[in-house]
């Protein structure tokens, strides 16, 4: 932030930041707030809401309900979550492997080539999600290009059930957010100096030594950029569980679109959806508050 | 200044690595591109290159009509949220300082840390609340709002990185804040705001999580058509309007690759 500033533009801020905020504070704070109340009443069982105080959509997260009204312990919500948290997890992390080697190497390419294979990583980045995951349905299905391969090369006599797991899901994942690893590292690696990469190669250091002591100490910042943009919309993915793990295989965001269109439990999904946002909010503000956006350069 | 890394600096296998982690980036896609060229019904035999399925698909009624409600809207949440960005970057890089300058900032990236799941069921549950009920406006309105900070961030980061001088140049010679702003400014400025309005042109067509919540069967788009296809079995009329679906996002995105080349020249 500079000290002085050229000041060029009279209109007042309730005119020009204002209708902004205005749009965002009426079509975006105020839902999230019709959301937390709805998470807090009683479900209409036709869609919608009663207005009667109810705390019973956050108890279903652990509890079930007989019909004589007592509290069962239940773990299958709990369980959703712990899928939906291992599965972005898993997904950063393969992400990170499959992406840092080619973010060195494409940072260590002169410049004019540079711009290429950065372009060639931004155009799936842009590319539509949905048709991206629909690809892998393409690949992965009874009848799909991977079954249809290995049965040809006679590796297997039957298809092999690709679709509607977990590692379908973990794919979907990783491809979908893939692009999103790549460029925080790159943006952190172009800004280095190689010739202390080439120092520690002169003092004797072996490649697997330069790697972990001096190049990824000095992307670490583009890494933990890389790993919050692959984990945080994994977190919350509903393409790929919707498509590749069909109705058995839920993540949170596709339980969450769940209690919004069939099981039409409104106040049960919009706990989840407060759940899932509290615990994104609270992933970025670790990260935030460590100054991780500062050390990733941008 | 650093050209790249020398002999020393390449790590072994890297390179093969980096052959790999493209092919696995592009192989999906040119599986599907290629099978939407398929003459037959197969999308993993292949029989003999057609454009059946695209006649088929442009002839679609159906489609026709997704594709002309997913262009209306990216236009106008587009126009929409690149005005009221513009007004807010210009407001906190060019307007007296007030307060509240950083809450401000920090509501427009708002809509980047929110979930896009948890945004689409706070949009569907406050339009029922309200009870508009205006089809395709309604998804003009949920577009605009996630489209704003797309469309703000190069506008901002161009008005940041612009330096002032001819500004206040144009200021000393007589010109009033309106000329400076219309001929010095705005001009300046208009990578930034191409480059941002291109954004959040791309990022409302390819929209598909808001889009299926708050829209209403009139009002479908491109992208959650193709969904209710695919839920109702893969046919090679998916791949082919898919094809098209992402031609139009690497065409936007890389015209908006050279045109901020362009402008950092």
């Amino acid at each position: 932030m500079t000290e002085s500033r050229f000041i060029n533009f009279a209109l007042p801020p309730w005119l020009s930041a204002g209708p902004a905020m205005a749009v965002l504070l009426f079509f975006l704070a105020a839902p999230l707030c019709i959301v937390a109340a709805y998470s807090l009443m009683e479900a209409d069982p036709h869609g919608g809401v009663r207005a009667a105080f109810s705390s019973e959509a956050y108890v279903r997260f652990l509890f079930e309900r007989d019909w004589d009204g007592n509290l069962a312990l239940d773990g299958s919500y709990a369980a959703i979550f712990a899928r939906s948290f291992l599965l972005a997890a898993a997904a950063t992390a393969l992400c990170l492997l499959a992406a840092f080697p080619a973010a060195y190497c494409i940072a260590g390419q002169p410049p004019e080539r540079r711009g290429l294979l950065l372009l060639l990583i931004t155009i799936p980045f842009w590319a539509n999600l949905l048709v991206r995951t629909y690809c892998w349905v393409l690949i992965l299905r009874d009848s799909g290009l991977a079954n249809t391969w290995l049965s040809a090369l006679g590796v297997i006599a039957s298809p092999l059930p690709l679709m509607y797991t977990d590692g379908a899901i973990l794919a979907g994942l990783a491809y979908s957010y893939l692009p999103f690893m790549a460029l925080p590292i790159y943006a952190a690696l172009e800004k280095t100096d190689w010739r202390l990469m080439e120092a520690a190669r002169d003092l004797y250091a072996g490649w697997w030594q330069t790697l972990f002591r001096i190049a990824v100490p000095l992307a670490r910042g583009g890494i933990a950029a890389g790993c919050i943009m692959v984990f945080i919309p994994s977190l919350g993915a509903f393409i790929a569980p919707d498509l590749l793990g069909g109705g058995r295989k839920l993540m949170i965001g596709s339980l969450i679109q769940l209690q919004f269109s069939s099981s039409r439990n409104w106040p049960f999904g919009s706990a989840a959806a407060f759940v899932l946002l509290a615990a994104v909010l609270l992933v970025l503000w670790l990260w935030l508050r460590r100054g991780g956006a500062q050390k990733a350069q941008w | 200044m650093v050209t790249g890394a020398g002999q020393a600096a390449k790590m072994p296998g890297f390179a093969a690595w980096t052959g790999v982690f493209y092919a696995f980036l592009y192989a999906p896609i040119v599986i599907l591109v290629v099978f939407s060229f398929n003459a037959g019904r197969s999308a993993t035999v292949w029989t003999e290159f057609s454009f059946a399925w695209y006649a088929r698909a442009f002839a679609n009624k159906s489609i026709q009509q997704a594709a002309a409600n997913s262009l209306i809207v990216a236009f106008s949440a587009t126009a929409a949220a690149t005005f009221l960005a513009l007004l807010a970057a210009l407001a906190l890089t060019r307007g007296r300082r007030f307060r509240g300058a950083g809450a401000c900032h920090l509501a427009i990236l708002a809509p980047l840390m929110i979930p896009e799941i948890v945004t689409a069921v706070a949009t569907l549950v406050f339009f029922s609340a309200i009870g508009l009920r205006l089809g395709l406006f309604n998804v003009f309105i949920a577009h605009t709002v996630f489209c704003i900070p797309f469309a703000f961030l190069p506008i901002w980061a161009r008005l940041q990185d612009m330096n002032e001088t001819l500004e206040c140049a144009a200021r000393d010679l007589y010109a009033d804040a309106w000329q400076t702003f219309r001929r010095v400014t705005l001009p300046l400025a208009a990578p930034g705001i191409a480059a941002g309005a291109m954004l959040a042109f791309i990022i409302s067509l390819d929209d598909f999580v808001i889009t299926l919540m708050v829209a209403d069967a009139g009002s479908t788009t491109l992208p959650v058509y193709i969904y209710g296809m695919v839920r109702m079995g893969t046919s090679p009329e998916i791949n082919a309007v898919s094809t098209v679906l992402l031609a139009a996002s690497a065409t936007v995105a890389v015209a908006s690759h050279f045109a901020a080349r362009r402008a950092r020249k």
